[in-house]
């Protein structure tokens, strides 16, 4: 079983590069493949968790080493323990669903088979991240993931939204991701290896302070920030809408957000020696826990006034991040690991389920559905299970670890953070409410749009009944197992007493009987506004123009990054290029030409009047010469003997040291 | 009758022949007056032979094989000359000067 293990992270490789070079010529045009590896690596993952289930504590670690420099190496790893097991089992059950649904969700689209092979890479990429037991390995997954959701989200980039959703999903978590690899540069440098186990060992013989460790947990957790959408990176996910709907399920439930909450959880023995041990650091996890109640707190409310079904799930699932973020930030690693996982199956069914509501009535919008119960019977049914799920109601997946969460909070000592988290369970049951009823049950409100709606296909339901099963059952099933598979600590940590409490609700019946109070109290009233309307929400709007336009414009966050970060960005942008244009372009290379044209003026007239007449002259004093040489070159034999002669008499008088006076006396 | 004589009447001889190469138009002359130079060295070796070296008679062979060679050169000089003739049609050396550069 274990030795097989990292074919789950390589057949989607695998299967990606097939699709996508050979997808045209495989059956269902590659689909059949991606879905077939899945299912094994589905399987594979059940058979690790099983394994893990049985033997708490268990931990293996297999990895080959990369490259090594002297005694610094870099592995390629697969850490098996519950908590990576658990995860594995998450993404690709979820990503095999997922994938089945989009047989259905996606039939007929021209890049129908790149689509399949993006779906691939993506649960890859979450797999390599999943798995590793080094920071490096979960940063080049990190980025996998980040790339996978660019090209996803960016799916239909015809649409010039969809095209620029996938750039501001990119592109805003790498904000965070800046943090993240400042984190992992910082433990690079002061343990020089980025293995967890050596790492989290090299802790205990405290290399570093406390202070510093948390600093790091702080930078790291900015990675978090940006892939979990945390306030005030959160902008990109409601955007993250543009995509295809099942791709939207994929990234909400297990691959893209979920990465953020589990690295946090993978690296928590950093924020335990960091944030937990000490009193004098103790807001180092304040300070996370913060993070999340606000983002819970703010995205809530943001739903509540949203009228698109995927917006509405969108702000729903930043919240409940942010719940999971609060549970990570007090002290309640398992907690947040039990909400994400339940999570995972209510969400990927909201998102399946809004999807086959879309596919039937072709709209975003939930104003022009309704009634809907009475068209899609399988789709209804299964809704209601999510939505009972993500509102708390007993005995669904979403009351265990919402609870469990709860009671990290309140044992944690701070009661705001308690009843900020209350509160936002009691938005989540009321927004949810208002979707379900103004999706499903009140009377239609577009005859046109009702009478085409119709029940999707099968591929599309299948899916939607497991997880509604998943949904009902899973809360309860893990309730016992999660903190065998997801300790509050990894094995090294000693847990002080007192900040990590054991998870038994038997202790804590307010906690329970409370959030149900809340969570029905939820229900109700929007019940009462939505089905009864016995309120009417548009007069409490009317009522308070102020809050309906902020939650609307969803607190100006995108105005506010348009205005103060993307128009001076643009603007320094805009001047620097002005002054590139002008200083470096027109005055400075331009410039350089223009000199060197004066200055080859200069040449040439230098190269033309002294050069050239140089080299003339030696031509000019040869040809002189030789013009008065040729005067002796009479072609008459005669003259040339004439002067062999006088040569010879000279010869002779030198010879023979004559002088003029002798040849005189000759006569 | 010393040697002086002879060498004066070669000498003479010398400057005629000489003077006649440089101002002959005439390229027959200027051949003739070449035989004069060689028979102006010919009185030189026969002369000195005789007063220098009595009984021998090396100065004389050499005159032999200079008045050989000269006949030679003649025919060799002449038939030139009637190449040359063949081809412009004169025997004045000022026409002949195709050597000019």
């Amino acid at each position: 079983m274990i030795e097989y293990a990292p074919l789950i992270v390589l057949l989607p490789l695998i299967s990606a590069i097939v699709i996508f070079f050979f997808g045209r010529w495989l059956p269902l045009r590659g689909a059949l493949i991606g879905i077939l590896v899945m299912g094994f690596a589905l399987i594979q993952s059940l058979g690790l968790l099983y394994h893990c289930a049985l033997n708490p504590g268990f931990i293996k670690e297999l990895s080959l080493t990369w490259f090594q420099f002297s005694t610094i190496k870099t592995e390629l790893g697969f850490v098996i323990d519950g908590l990576s097991s658990l995860m594995l089992v998450i993404v690709t059950l979820v990503s095999f669903l997922v994938q089945v649904y989009s047989l259905g969700y996606m039939h007929g689209d021209p890049r129908f088979k790149r689509y399949y092979s993006y779906l691939s890479f993506f649960t890859f990429s979450m797999l390599l991240l999943v798995v590793a037991n080094n920071f490096l390995q979960i940063f080049i997954g990190w980025e996998l993931v980040g790339l996978a959701s660019y090209l996803l989200i960016g799916f239909w980039f015809e649409k010039e939204s969809a095209a620029s959703a996938g750039r501001k999903a990119f592109i805003t978590t790498k904000v965070g991701d800046i943090g993240f690899f400042l984190g992992i540069m910082s433990l690079f440098f002061y343990f020089k290896t980025l293995n967890f186990n050596e790492i989290q060992t090299a802790l205990a013989g405290n290399i570093i302070t406390p202070q510093i460790c948390g600093i790091i947990a702080l930078l790291l957790f900015c990675g978090a920030i940006g892939k979990s959408a945390q306030v005030p990176l959160h902008i990109w996910l409601p955007d993250a809408m543009e995509g295809p709907t099942p791709v939207s399920a994929l990234i909400h439930a297990a691959t893209m957000v979920a990465a953020g909450v589990y690295m946090v959880a993978r690296i928590y023995f950093m924020f335990h020696y960091g944030a937990f041990s000490l009193e004098v650091v103790a807001w180092f996890g304040m300070v996370v826990a913060w993070f999340g109640m606000v983002t819970a707190f703010l995205a809530a409310t943001m739903a509540l006034v949203s009228t698109d079904i995927k917006r509405v799930l969108a702000f729903s699932t930043v919240s409940q991040l942010g719940y999971m973020v609060l549970a990570m930030g007090v002290g309640g690693r398992t907690a947040g690991m039990y909400h994400l996982t339940t999570h995972a199956f209510f969400k990927a069914l909201l998102f399946l389920g809004a999807g086959s509501v879309i596919h039937a009535v072709h709209t975003n919008d939930i104003q022009k559905m309704g009634g809907l119960s009475k068209k899609m019977v399988w789709t209804f049914w299964t809704f209601t299970f999510a939505w009972l799920a993500i509102s708390g109601v007993w005995p669904f997946a979403g009351f265990f670890s919402k609870d469990a969460i709860l009671e990290e909070a309140m044992l944690s000592g701070h009661i705001f953070l308690f009843w900020g988290a209350l509160f936002v369970a009691f938005l989540t049951a009321f927004y949810m409410t208002r979707l379900y009823l103004l999706v499903f049950i009140t009377p239609a409100r577009d005859k046109h749009i009702y009478s085409h709606a119709h029940e999707s296909p099968k591929s599309m339901v299948l899916p939607l009944v497991v997880l509604a099963f998943l949904s009902l059952v899973s809360g309860y099933l893990l309730k016992d197992s999660i903190h065998l598979l997801v300790p509050a600590l990894d094995k090294l940590g000693t847990v002080p007493e007192g900040t990590v409490p054991n998870l038994s609700h038997g202790h804590h019946w307010f906690v329970p009987v409370i959030s149900s109070l809340f969570a029905l109290g939820g229900i109700s009233l929007s019940f009462l506004f939505y089905f009864t309307k016995m309120f009417s929400a548009e007069k409490i709007a009317a009522t308070f123009p102020g809050v309906y336009q902020l939650l609307l414009k969803k607190y100006g966050f995108d105005e506010f990054y348009i205005q103060y970060i993307i128009r001076p960005a643009d603007f320094i942008a805009g001047t620097l290029y002005h002054f590139d244009d002008v200083i470096f372009d027109q005055k400075g290379v331009d410039g350089v030409g223009v000199l060197t044209d004066k200055l080859s003026v200069i040449q040439d007239w230098f190269d033309r009047n002294i050069i050239d007449k140089l080299v003339d002259l030696w031509g000019d004093l040869a040809q002189r010469a030789s013009l008065f040489v040729k005067r002796f070159q009479t072609g008459l034999v005669q003259n040339y003997i004439f002067f062999v002669v006088l040569g010879f008499g000279a010869l002779v008088f030198w010879q023979l040291k004559l002088n003029v006076n002798d040849f005189l006396n000759l006569f | 009758m010393n040697l002086h004589h002879y060498l004066v009447v070669s000498a003479i001889l010398l400057v005629i022949g000489i003077y006649g190469v440089l101002t002959r138009r005439n390229i027959i002359g200027v051949l003739m007056s070449i035989e004069l130079i060689f028979n102006s060295v010919n009185i030189n070796l026969v002369a000195f032979n005789h007063f220098l070296y009595g009984g021998e008679l090396w100065g004389q062979g050499f005159a032999i094989f200079v008045i050989g060679l000269a006949a030679a050169e003649a025919v060799v000089g002449l038939s030139l000359v009637l190449a040359i003739y063949k081809n412009i049609k004169t025997v004045y050396v000022e026409n002949m000067n195709v050597l000019k550069g």
